[in-house]
Parts: structure tokens; sequence; C-alpha cells
């Protein structure tokens, strides 16, 4: 049987961000570059940083761009913001969040993503 | 991992140690409030000039400000060595608008030191290891490509005043620049007011009280000379955190406008406060992230639903048959500019004005969609792979995430938003429609801001100000150009001014105003506040203004200020910046309400709507309105829009600026300041 909680509604959005906490150092990078400070630091060693302030999430993306560790942590825009495209020659439909999606399109920026703090 | 609880009242311990009984005092020949485009800028100019110079920020300098997250086209690069406009050609645009404010080139002394340091400042960026060309030679032979300077260029080809840039760049290469110089950083570091000599207001600005975001920690910060370069004020009338799930176009939560509200209450002039809105805000999309054709897309094919294409046509409705006629002036122009409310005369290509008529009647289909892949390779890679990847808020939120969903720009069409067809008519939809009484727009670069003169300087004396600080506003490049000038002449002004003396009775009662609020444990949190301040706004600083309601809603402000804020309870740091700001926007609203009722008449140009004054721009209140605190007294000011080159200046640019930049020959320098006459009311 699964349990049962009394539990604060959470506010929304609030799954701005993503750890991986397998991936995750806890350099706190993300945490240092992030200007509205919505994230405190690791509380301690396997653990991520912690999303204290999702609802003031500016999604500028910098704590991604700033990781070192690749897969670490993503941004992920809140559903109502998930929006739709279409293949040309095929008339597919895909969006953003979709269960099964496309392969990814791997092609780097022009310049390339450069280094943690400098690039993705 | 699952969030955690925010709605708990007691919480986990305070993850930084926490200080709000410490206090440092340090002292700098240059204090610059706010280290975005602008304050970096100004702090890297003061160093070079042989300032000690210290810049604080509410974020971290290497990626805060509006422009801190990247940057994809540099506007008004007149002096590089493709473009044949004068600056003085360039900065004609600014006669074009009424009032003399641009959307992206502010009033004429900023577009004017724009169009003369814009270049300068790409290579300056380029010196400190930014990418301002084509070095990977990815669009070799592009027809959007000098060959020899390896320089890109947006928009117009032609023209070649702006050009495309790597400005996901731009802000670490500053950090790293201030760091080299020697410049001291506060991060996390929020300035509350600002000192003035003696403690009287009006008095010269002799530095900035601060607090520390993380610990608590309270700074007086002593200094000749003080730059603002804050944020423009913004979400005053939406600030709803949760409601930002509905709208990625939400500005920066941290834009309250604190470099206003400072000057405001250190006696300083206010210009164009009246001009408030509208704006489309709200209920948007992610910035660029959504089928269109405009700025960072400019000028992407659109298709409707069937795959028939949008027309494009010049600016006098003649049908353009090919993409490249889109990045090309009319027959007969010298060059077109991209932006808004642009005069006939600097007007470039668009997609057909009457595509909403044309998709009420059925002639096209719903949705459209942006269709990268109908486009040459590399007019596809420069909107996709290049300018998208470059400008803020895009390299990661779109870029980065479409792409590891699949979105395949060589393959798919991406949607544009469905909206009413009047939706899409001439105004940019590159992030969707937005409900009319949401004012809030990001990217609002032409709104209120501090009066200044030709030195940059506001109307106190060691007061300067950059960026979008300044009444008129500026875009990113503009704010780089103004943030190295103001930089100069405070440093110049430092040079000469006596030690700054700071009074202790004005510290300790800005102390006391700062630490109330985490100094009771009970009292109503910023979010009440904030969503109460902005239906002060929605309801008596709306659309729709006049006598009645803005004085009433004077009354609901003071009544929140001595009610609700003043036994408002924060329980950490953080929220004490949340509950600071709330101040901010409080009183932000007042001189936004306090302009609105100096200025008795309506104006399109303004946006600004007085029921009781509904006659439009009538000609005698063609004119700038200023509005300062003396004491319990607001004092107004009227000054010609274009006081930039009355007396006392010269009547050309080119003359004030040779005066007044530090560049010139240093002759004609002209005495005094015309922000500091005209007719007072």
């Amino acid at each position: 049987m699964a349990d049962a909680h009394l539990v604060n509604n959470p506010l929304t959005p609030n799954r701005a961000i993503q750890f991986d906490a397998d991936l995750c150092t806890q350099c706190n990078a993300c945490v240092e570059v992030c200007r509205c400070d919505v994230l405190a630091p690791s509380p301690g060693p396997g653990e991520p940083p912690v999303l204290v302030y999702p609802d003031e999430c500016w999604f500028c993306g910098c704590c991604v761009a700033h990781c070192p560790s690749p897969g670490a942590i993503r941004m992920e825009h809140p559903l109502c913001q998930q929006v739709g495209w279409k293949r040309k020659e095929t008339g597919e439909q895909f969006r953003l969040g979709m269960a099964d999606p496309p392969p990814a399109y791997v092609r780097p920026p022009v310049g390339g993503w450069g280094p943690p703090s400098k690039g993705r | 991992m699952p969030p955690v609880s925010t709605t708990s009242s007691t919480g986990s311990a305070w993850p930084y140690p926490v200080r709000y009984d410490r206090e440092t005092e340090a002292e700098f020949d240059v204090l610059v409030v706010g280290g975005g485009v602008a304050g970096c800028h100004a702090a890297i100019n003061a160093a070079r000039d042989g300032a000690r110079v210290a810049v604080l920020d509410k974020g971290a300098v290497i990626r805060s400000g509006s422009g801190g997250a990247g940057v994809d086209h540099w506007h008004g690069a007149v002096g590089n060595p493709c473009c044949d406009i004068t600056p003085e050609e360039f900065a004609r645009v600014v006669d074009t608008y009424p009032y003399g404010i641009t959307n992206e080139y502010g009033n004429g002394i900023t577009c004017y030191i724009m169009a003369r340091e814009s270049y300068e400042t790409l290579l300056d960026l380029e010196s400190m290891g930014a990418r301002i060309r084509d070095t990977g030679d990815e669009f070799a032979g592009s027809e959007f490509r000098d060959e020899g300077t390896k320089l890109l260029f947006a928009y117009d080809y032609t023209g070649r005043h702006t050009l495309r840039v790597f400005g996901w760049e731009f802000k670490p290469a500053l950090h790293r620049e201030l760091k080299r110089l020697g410049v001291t950083i506060f991060d996390r570091v929020m300035a509350t007011s600002l000192l003035s000599e003696g403690g009287e207001r009006g008095a010269r600005v002799v530095g900035a009280t601060a607090v520390n975001v993380r610990t608590g920690e309270f700074y007086v910060f002593r200094a000749k000379a003080t730059v603002l370069a804050t944020a423009q004020p913004l979400r005053l009338w939406v600030f709803s955190t949760e409601l930002q799930g509905f709208a990625a176009i939400h500005d920066d939560p941290n834009c309250a406008g604190d470099g206003c509200a400072m000057a405001w209450d250190a006696g300083g002039e206010l210009a164009l406060m009246e001009k408030s809105g509208p704006h489309p805000g709200g209920f948007r999309y992610t910035a660029y992230g959504s089928g269109n054709s405009h700025n960072t897309w400019y000028a992407c094919n659109v298709v409707d639903a069937t795959g028939k294409e949008i027309p494009w046509v010049d600016r006098d409705g003649r049908l353009l048959t090919s993409h490249a006629e889109r990045h090309r002036p009319a027959p007969g122009q010298k060059y077109f500019l991209y932006g808004g409310r642009l005069a006939y005369e600097f007007r470039g290509p668009s997609l057909a004005p009457d595509l909403p008529e044309r998709i009420a009647r059925g002639e096209f289909t719903l949705p459209l969609y942006a269709d990268l892949p109908g486009m040459a390779e590399d007019e596809r890679r420069a909107i996709f792979g290049l300018m998208l990847a470059q400008e803020g808020k895009c390299r990661i939120p779109v870029y980065d995430v479409y792409s590891q969903a699949g979105f395949d720009p060589d393959k798919d069409l991406l949607q544009a938003p469905v909206m009413a067809p009047d939706a899409y008519g001439p105004r940019p939809w590159w992030a969707g429609q937005s409900a009319r009484q949401w004012r809030e727009s990001a990217f609002l670069v032409d709104g209120g801001g501090v009066h200044f003169d030709w030195d940059l300087r506001t109307s106190l004396e060691g007061l300067y100000a950059a960026g979008v600080q300044l009444a008129g506003g500026a875009d990113h490049s503009a704010s780089a150009c103004t943030g190295r000038y103001a930089g100069r002449k405070a440093a110049e002004y430092a040079r000469t001014a006596r030690a700054p003396s700071v009074a202790r009775a004005q510290i300790d009662k800005e102390k006391t105003r700062v630490y109330a609020p985490v100094n009771r444990s009970e009292g109503m949190g910023w979010k009440e506040l904030q969503a109460g301040l902005c239906r002060v706004m929605q309801d008596y600083c709306g659309e729709y203004r006049s006598e009645n309601t803005l004085r009433l809603g004077l009354e609901w402000l003071d009544g929140i200020r001595r009610g609700e804020l003043a036994g408002a309870c924060a329980r950490n740091p953080h929220e004490l910046m949340r509950t600071l700001e709330c101040g901010v926007r409080l009183t932000v609203g007042e001189t936004m309400m306090h302009a609105s009722l100096a200025r008795r008449a309506s104006s399109e140009a303004l946006g600004f709507k007085r029921i009781d004054y509904p006659e439009m721009d009538p000609p005698e209140w063609d004119k700038l309105l200023t509005v300062r605190r003396d004491g319990p007294a607001v004092r107004t000011r009227d000054l010609p829009w274009d006081y930039w080159r009355q007396a006392p200046y010269a009547g050309s640019s080119a003359e004030n600026y040779a005066a007044h930049s530090g560049r010139g020959d240093g002759a004609g320098r002209v005495a005094g300041s015309a922000a500091r006459t005209g007719a007072e009311g």
C-alpha cells in the first residue's frame, strides 16, 4: 500500500533545475554563478546543492553552463513553457519534454561549447 | 531530488555565517554600484585611469546583469572599418523619435557616445580575450562576413553598423579584466543607500551603505566618486514568483530599481519616470524560444501550417523575392536600422505588415513556423548556431535544451505561439502574446532613470551613472559605452575631489532601517508585500491615470510604507534583500506617480494616458520633466527634451563630446551643466 502524508503545496514552478547526484562533484560552481542565489551549497558529501528558491530562478542557464561535470545539472522549462516543432519532410510533431523524444541534435554552437565558465 | 519545502516556518540552518552585527568600512576613489555590463566597463576604465575602484553586485559579477548571460549583436559599431556611416549620421536617429528617446540607442548623449565608442569598446573586449570575429572561419565566403577583418554583420549587410558577436564570452572577460586590474569585487552585496556629505540630502554623494545578501554583514563604503549602474526598475506591476511559470519573459527579480530609489532618497533628479508602460509582458514564452523572425531570429523564413511562405516586404511594401533583400536597404536608402518605432528614413524590411488581416481572412493557416531548413546553410547557422548560442538566456535555455530534446534546425520547423491574428502585426512577437494589463517587459530599455549631463553626471555632485540607469535607457552596446565613459569621468573627478566624509548619524539611521525586518519574528513576508505593491500600481498607476487615482495611489503606498513594510519580517539575509527590494519598488512607484502627476497631458510617444488630460501630445507639453525630493516636498522641473544641445552646451554632439568625453582635444570645454539649468516648478 502507498503511504500518505500531510504536506504543504509546493511552489510552482519548482523543477527549474535538476541535479544528478551521481555526477555532481559538490563543487558548488552553480551556486556561485547564480544571480538570484536560488541554490544553497551542497549540504555534504554525495549531496548536490539544494534548490531553495525555484520560483526566483531567471532561467538564464548559467548554472548549467558553468558546471564542470556534464550532465550533473540541467534546466527544465516549466510545462506551460514547453514548445513544439514539426519535422518539415514528414510532418511528425514533437515537443519539449515529450515521453519518447527524437535523438539529440549534437552539433555544437559556432565556436564550440568551450570549457565550463566559458562555454557549456 | 525533490525540492525542499519552502513553506516550513522553521526550516534548516542558514548555510552561511550570519553576521548582522558586523560592519566593514572601506574607502575607494571610485565606487561602482552594480556589476553588470555598464558597471564592469565603468570600473575597468576608472581603474585604468589610476583610481582605486570597487564594484558591488547583488549577484556574482561573472554573470550578473541584464547582459550577463550573453548578447548576440552589437549596435552602433559605425567605427568598424567596413562601415562608412559617421557617428553624427548615425546619431541622427535620435531626432526622428519623439522626445529624443529611442528604443535601443538612448537619448542624444547616450546615442552619440555609443556611435563614437561602440567599435572601440568591442576591440577592448577582444583585447580581454573575448571573440568578436569569425576566427574559426565557419562563415568564410558568407555575404555577411568581411573576409579581411572576419567581422560578421547583422541585419543590414550594406550598412554594416551592427555586428554579430560572441557575447556569451563578454562578461567572464570583463570579470577577468577587473581582477587583473586589481578592482575590488564585492559579490552578493546590495547597496541600500547613498551617503551624502554631512548627511544632507542633495549634498555631494560620498559613498554608499550596503548589506551582504548571504551573511547579512553591513558595509560602509566611502568614495570620492560613485557610479550608479544598477538595473532599471522592473516587475512593478506583476511580481508574483509563482506566476513566472506562466511567463518566461519575467524579468530578473533583482531588477528592483535600486539606483533610482537611492538617487531619489539622496535628492537626485529622475527623468521620464512617467514613461512606465504599457509594454508587453507576462504569460509569454521563453525569449527567442518559439518560431519568429525578429531580433536574434532576423530574418528567418516563416511559413504557415500548410507550408506557405509569409512574404517579406520593404519599407514601401514592395515584395521582396529573395532572402538576400531582407538584409539590404531599400532602393535609394543608405542603410536601415533594426528596432521598433523607427522613422521611415531608417525603416528596414519586415514580414508583410498586413499579416494579421490575411490570417483573419484565412489566407494563412495557424500555427506559423520558423522555417530554418528552408534557409541557406550559412543564414540558418548564423541564427541558430551563432546568435541563439550567444544571446542572453538562450545558449542553455534554447540552444542546449532544444538540441538535447531533439530539435534539429536542419530538419525542423519551430512553431510560433498560437495567438489572436492581430498579435502577428509589426511589433515583434518573438515570445508570444501578453495580457494587456501585464505591463512588465524583459529588455525594456527606454524607460525612466536618473537625469544626467554630458559628463554622465547626475544632478548630485560626485554621482555618475551608466547603462540603463540613465533616463531613456540603453541597450547592451550603449550600456558598455556609457559605462566606459562614466568610469573615466568618475576617475577624473576623483583625482581632485576632497576626501569623502560621511555622517555617522546617516549610517546609524540606515542600519536601523535595514535590519528592522530581521529583528522581528512576525510580520508580513516580502512576497505578499510585492503582490500588494503591484496591485496598487495596477490600480492607481495603470494604463489610464488621473489626478485623483494617482493621489490615492500615493496614499496607498505611504500607508504600506508606514504599515506593512515597516512591520515586515525577513528570516535570513536573502529574504532581507527581497524585503529591502519591496522598499525600493515602493519608492520607485512613488516617483512614477509623482512624475505622472507632473505631466498634465497625455502622450502617445511616452505611452502615457491621463484621463483628465486626454489630448495627445499638446505642443506646450513637448518637453522633458524631472522630479526630485526636497525635504517633504517634490520638485519638478521642465527641460527641453533635447537639453543636450541647448545652452550651456554647444549645438552639436561632436563639440560636446570633444569638450566632455576626456577623449577630445579638450578645447572649448563648456562650463556648467544643462542638468542644473531650467525653470523649476
